[in-house]
C-alpha cells in the first residue's frame, strides 16, 4: 500500500470525516488520495490560517479533533497562528504538513521550513515522520495526545517521498504506548475531602469556573454543585455557556472587562474554588493582589497549571467532571446566606449598561442585545478580537457549552470568520453568527468566497466603528487620546496628529472598504445600516435569509467597553464609564 | 533566592528531545549550567542530568513543564536529597616546567587523578569525583597555569535501598 493511502486509512481509523486544508507540491499525493474517496468531506479554504482556525472552530463545537492538511514551507508557516491559538485555548487539532523529500531535509530545499522546530513551543506535541511504516502509529498517537488530558494542537510533518513509498504489510496499532503521557483523571480523594471541609467552614465561598468545565463536559455536575451549595459563581470567557447566563447564583464574567459583582466577589471571598481555569492575567490583575483574603482550591487536569500563577492551598489534579462528581457526593448542602445576598446586591446594583435612548448613532451593545431576540439556545456564536468580542461576552445570552467560539488566550484577530466557517461546516443545520470588527474581519476576509461557494451558512455581523477599537480605547483612556495607528480610515489627506473624528470637522472619513460590495463580489449577501431604527429589520432580514450574509452596522465610533479594570490595577479598582 | 539545582530527567529516546528541553528552559530565560545525557540500559530510554541556578519557585514550575513534555517519563530535582551518588568527570591541561612538574604530579597522585599525556611544557590529566573534588583540583592547578579543561557536568545515580530509581 502507498504511504498516502496508509495516511488516509489511518485518518479514517480515527473517525475523521472532515478535513480543512490547502494543497501544494508536497501534499499532492495526499490530495490525490482524497480524489478517490467519498468518506472525507474536504473544505478548501482560501488561506492556510483559515484552514487551521476552521479546524479549531470545528473542534470546539463538535468536540472532535479538528484536522487540517497543508503543504510545506509557506503553507506550513501560514498555520502557525492557528496552532498557537489552539494551544492557548486547549483545542484539539491535528495539523498535517507536507515536507520536502527526506533526502533534501536540511538543505534549504525549495519550500523547506523546519516545521518541528517552528511549532515546538506552540504545539502540545509534534512529529516528523521518517519512515513510512510509522505513519499509522504516529497518526494514532497524534490524535490520542490532541484530545486526552489537557487538549491541544499536534503537528505531523511528512516528507513527500514517504507518500509514494509502498509498504507490504501495514499494521495499524489498536492502542498507544506513551509511558510519559498518563493524564490523571480522578482527583486525590483526600484533597477532595479537604475541599469539602473548606466549603463547610467558608463564610464567603466562590466558584470560579473556566474552559476546563466545557472540555470535560462537566456542566451537569457544575449545575448540581451550585444547586446543592448555592455557592456564587463566576465564569471566565472560555467558560461562558457552561451555565445558562440567567442561572441562579451566577454573577457573570470577572476580569478586565468583567462585571462589577464578579470582581468584587473575587476580592472579598474567603474560599475560591477554581475549576478548569488558569488564572490568566486578564482575570487576576497583579497576582499578589488577587483574591487576597481567600483560601484557593484549584482543580485542573494539568499539574503544571497548579501554582503557576496563583498559589493553591488545596491543589486537586484531575478531570473537572470526575472531581466535581466526587465533590457532589461528599459536599454538604448549603443554604443561601448573607454572602449570597451581598453578591446579589452587587449584581443588581451594577448591571451592564448602555444608553441607546440618548444616542442617535447605533451602539454596538444594542446590536448584540437585539441579536438575543433572534437566536435559540443552540445558536453558535463566533467572535473576532477587540471591543466587539468583549461586548458579545457581556451582552450575548450564553446558554449552552460549546456554543461560544472566541480566541481567549492568544487574542487572534482574524480568528472569527474561519472559526465560524469550520463550526458551520461541522454542523450545517445550526445557526452560526459571527460578531466581528472592521479591523478583524479584514484579517481573513478571503474566506467569504469559501462561504459562498460551499453555501456555508454563516451570518456575519460587522460592528464598524472605523477604528481598531480596543486599542483606541486604551489610547483614549491612558494615552492622552493620541490616536496613533488605530484609525482604519486614516488616509493621505489626514493631519499628522488626530484625536478623533468628533473633534475634527475636516475629518475626510473615507468609507473604505465597502464591506457590502466586498460581500457581494464574493457571492455573499450584503446588508448595511447606520440607523438605529433599522437594526431590527436588518437583523431579521439577514438572520432569516437562507445562506451566508454579511450585515454591517455603522456604529458609534468612540464607544468604550465598561466596566474596565485597567492593566496593572486591582480587581476592585474598576472604571465604569459615565 | 537562586541556588543550584541538579535535575535528573528520564525521557524517551526520541529525535529532538534535547531541543524540547532546552527550548523550554530558553523560553523562560534559564541558563543551563551543565547538561549531560546518554542512553540507559533500556535503549528506548535516555537519561539527562541538568544543573540550573534558579529560585525554588522557578525550578518547581520548570520541572512541572518538563514533566508535561510527552516524551518525559520522570523528572526529579535531587538537590535536597542525599541518597544520590553524584559524579563529574574532567580532562585538564596544565602548564609545567622543570621546577613545577614534580609538584603537579604529586597533586595528581594525591587526587588519584590519571595523567593521560605528558610533554616538556604540559600535562594532560583526567579526574572523576564529586563536584567539590573537581573544583578543588582545578583551584590547586591554577597557580601552575591551566591552559584549558573540559568538564562533563554532573551526573547521578541513586544509592541502594532507594525506590526512586
Ligand atoms: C493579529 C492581531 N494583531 C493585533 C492585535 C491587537 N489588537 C487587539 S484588539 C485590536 C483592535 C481590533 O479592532 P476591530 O477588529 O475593528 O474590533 P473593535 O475593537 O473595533 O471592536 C487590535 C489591533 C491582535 N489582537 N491580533
Amino acid at each position: 500500500m502507498k504511504g498516502s493511502k496508509i495516511l488516509l486509512e489511518s485518518l479514517l481509523k480515527e473517525n475523521v470525516d472532515t478535513i480543512f486544508g490547502y494543497p501544494g507540491g508536497s501534499v499532492i499525493p495526499i490530495f490525490d488520495e482524497f480524489y478517490n474517496t467519498n468518506k472525507i468531506k474536504f473544505l478548501l479554504t482560501r488561506h492556510e490560517q483559515g484552514a487551521a482556525h476552521a479546524a479549531d472552530g470545528y473542534a470546539r463545537v463538535t468536540q472532535k479533533v479538528g484536522v487540517c492538511i497543508v503543504t510545506s514551507g509557506p503553507g506550513a508557516t501560514n498555520t502557525i497562528t492557528g496552532i498557537a491559538n489552539a494551544k492557548l485555548d486547549s483545542i484539539p487539532i491535528v495539523v498535517i504538513s507536507g515536507q520536502v523529500p527526506s533526502g533534501n531535509l536540511g538543505t534549504d530545499a525549495f519550500q523547506e521550513t523546519d516545521m518541528v522546530g517552528l511549532t515546538r513551543s506552540i504545539s502540545k506535541h509534534n512529529y516528523l515522520i521518517k519512515e513510512v511504516e510509522n505513519i499509522p502509529k504516529i497518526i494514532k498517537e497524534a490524535f490520542y495526545i490532541a484530545k486526552n488530558g489537557r487538549p491541544g494542537p499536534v503537528t505531523v510533518d511528512i516528507p513527500v517521498d514517504l507518500m509514494m513509498q509502498e509498504v507490504k504489510n501495514v499494521k495499524y496499532p489498536t492502542k498507544v504506548e506513551l509511558p510519559g503521557f498518563k493524564p490523571n483523571i480522578k482527583g486525590n480523594p483526600k484533597q477532595v475531602d479537604k475541599l469539602v471541609n473548606a466549603i463547610s467552614e467558608a463564610k464567603k465561598p466562590l466558584l470560579y469556573i473556566g474552559g476546563g468545565v466545557i472540555i470535560s463536559k462537566a456542566e451537569k455536575e457544575l449545575v448540581e454543585l451550585i444547586k446543592k451549595t448555592n455557592i456564587p459563581t463566576v465564569s471566565t470567557m472560555m467558560g461562558l455557556g457552561s451555565l445558562p447566563y440567567d442561572s441562579e447564583n451566577y454573577l457573570g464574567m470577572p476580569g478586565m472587562h468583567g462585571v462589577v459583582s464578579a470582581n468584587y466577589a473575587i476580592a472579598e471571598c474567603d474560599l475560591l474554588i477554581a475549576v478548569g481555569v488558569r488564572f490568566d492575567d486578564r482575570i487576576t490583575g497583579p497576582r499578589d493582589t488577587f483574591a487576597k483574603n481567600s483560601v484557593v482550591a484549584h482543580i485542573d487536569i494539568d499539574p503544571a497549571e497548579i501554582g503557576k500563577n496563583i498559589f493553591a492551598d488545596i491543589p486537586i489534579v484531575g478531570d473537572a467532571k470526575s472531581v466535581l462528581k466526587e465533590l457532589n457526593e461528599k459536599v454538604k448542602n448549603r443554604k443561601k446566606d448573607d454572602w449570597n445576598k451581598k453578591t446579589e446586591k452587587w449584581k443588581n446594583e451594577n448591571p451592564l449598561k448602555y444608553d441607546q435612548k440618548n444616542s442617535k448613532k447605533i451602539l454596538p451593545q444594542f446590536v448584540i442585545n437585539k441579536v438575543n431576540e433572534f437566536v435559540t439556545d443552540d445558536t453558535i456564536i463566533a467572535t473576532d478580537v477587540g471591543q466587539h468580542q468583549m461586548w458579545s461576552a457581556q451582552f450575548y445570552h450564553h446558554q449552552k457549552p460549546n456554543r461560544y467560539l472566541t480566541s481567549g488566550g492568544l487574542g487572534t484577530m482574524g480568528y472569527g470568520l474561519p472559526a465560524a466557517m469550520g463550526a458551520s461546516f461541522g454542523f450545517p443545520k445550526k445557526q452560526v453568527i459571527l460578531f466581528s470588527g472592521d479591523g478583524s474581519i479584514q484579517m481573513n476576509i478571503q474566506e467569504l468566497a469559501t462561504l459562498a461557494l460551499n453555501n456555508i451558512n454563516v451570518k456575519i455581523i460587522i460592528l464598524n466603528n472605523s477604528f481598531l477599537g480596543m486599542v483606541r480605547q486604551w489610547q483614549d483612556l491612558f494615552w492622552n487620546k493620541n490616536y496613533s495607528a488605530t484609525c482604519l480610515r486614516r488616509n493621505s489627506e489626514c493631519k499628522a496628529q488626530c484625536k478623533g473624528p468628533e473633534n475634527d470637522d475636516d475629518c475626510p472619513n473615507l468609507y473604505i472598504p465597502d464591506f457590502v460590495k466586498v460581500a457581494e463580489a464574493n457571492g455573499v449577501k450584503g446588508l448595511r445600516t447606520d440607523k438605529v431604527e433599522e437594526v431590527e429589520k436588518i437583523l431579521k432580514e439577514g438572520l432569516e435569509y437562507d445562506g451566508p450574509v454579511l450585515m454591517e452596522f455603522l456604529v458609534e465610533k468612540e464607544e468604550n467597553v465598561y466596566p474596565m479594570v485597567p492593566a496593572g490595577k486591582m480587581n476592585n479598582q474598576i472604571l465604569l464609564g459615565d | 533566592m537562586k541556588e543550584k539545582h541538579t535535575i535528573i530527567l528520564t525521557v524517551m529516546n526520541r529525535v529532538g528531545i534535547l531541543a524540547r528541553i532546552s527550548g523550554l528552559l530558553a523560553q523562560r530565560g534559564f541558563n543551563i549550567e551543565s547538561v549531560i545525557g546518554a542512553l540507559t540500559e533500556d535503549p528506548d530510554v535516555y537519561k539527562i542530568t541538568l544543573v540550573l541556578y534558579e529560585s525554588e519557585r522557578a525550578i518547581e514550575q520548570v520541572t512541572k513543564q518538563l514533566n508535561k513534555l510527552i516524551d518525559t517519563i520522570k523528572v526529579i530535582d535531587i538537590s535536597h536529597k542525599n541518597n544520590y551518588i553524584i559524579r563529574e568527570y574532567i580532562i585538564i591541561k596544565v602548564k609545567v616546567n622543570q621546577n613545577t612538574r614534580s609538584d603537579v604530579i604529586e597533586l595528581i597522585d594525591v587526587f588519584k587523578a590519571k595523567p593521560l599525556d605528558i610533554s616538556q611544557t604540559h600535562i594532560i590529566t583526567e579526574l572523576s569525583g564529586n563536584v567539590r573534588k573537581v573544583d578543588r583540583f582545578i583551584d590547586l592547578m591554577k597557580p601552575y597555569g591551566v591552559s584549558n579543561y573540559v568538564r562533563s557536568g554532573e551526573f547521578a545515580m541513586t544509592e541502594f535501598n532507594n525506590e526512586n530509581k
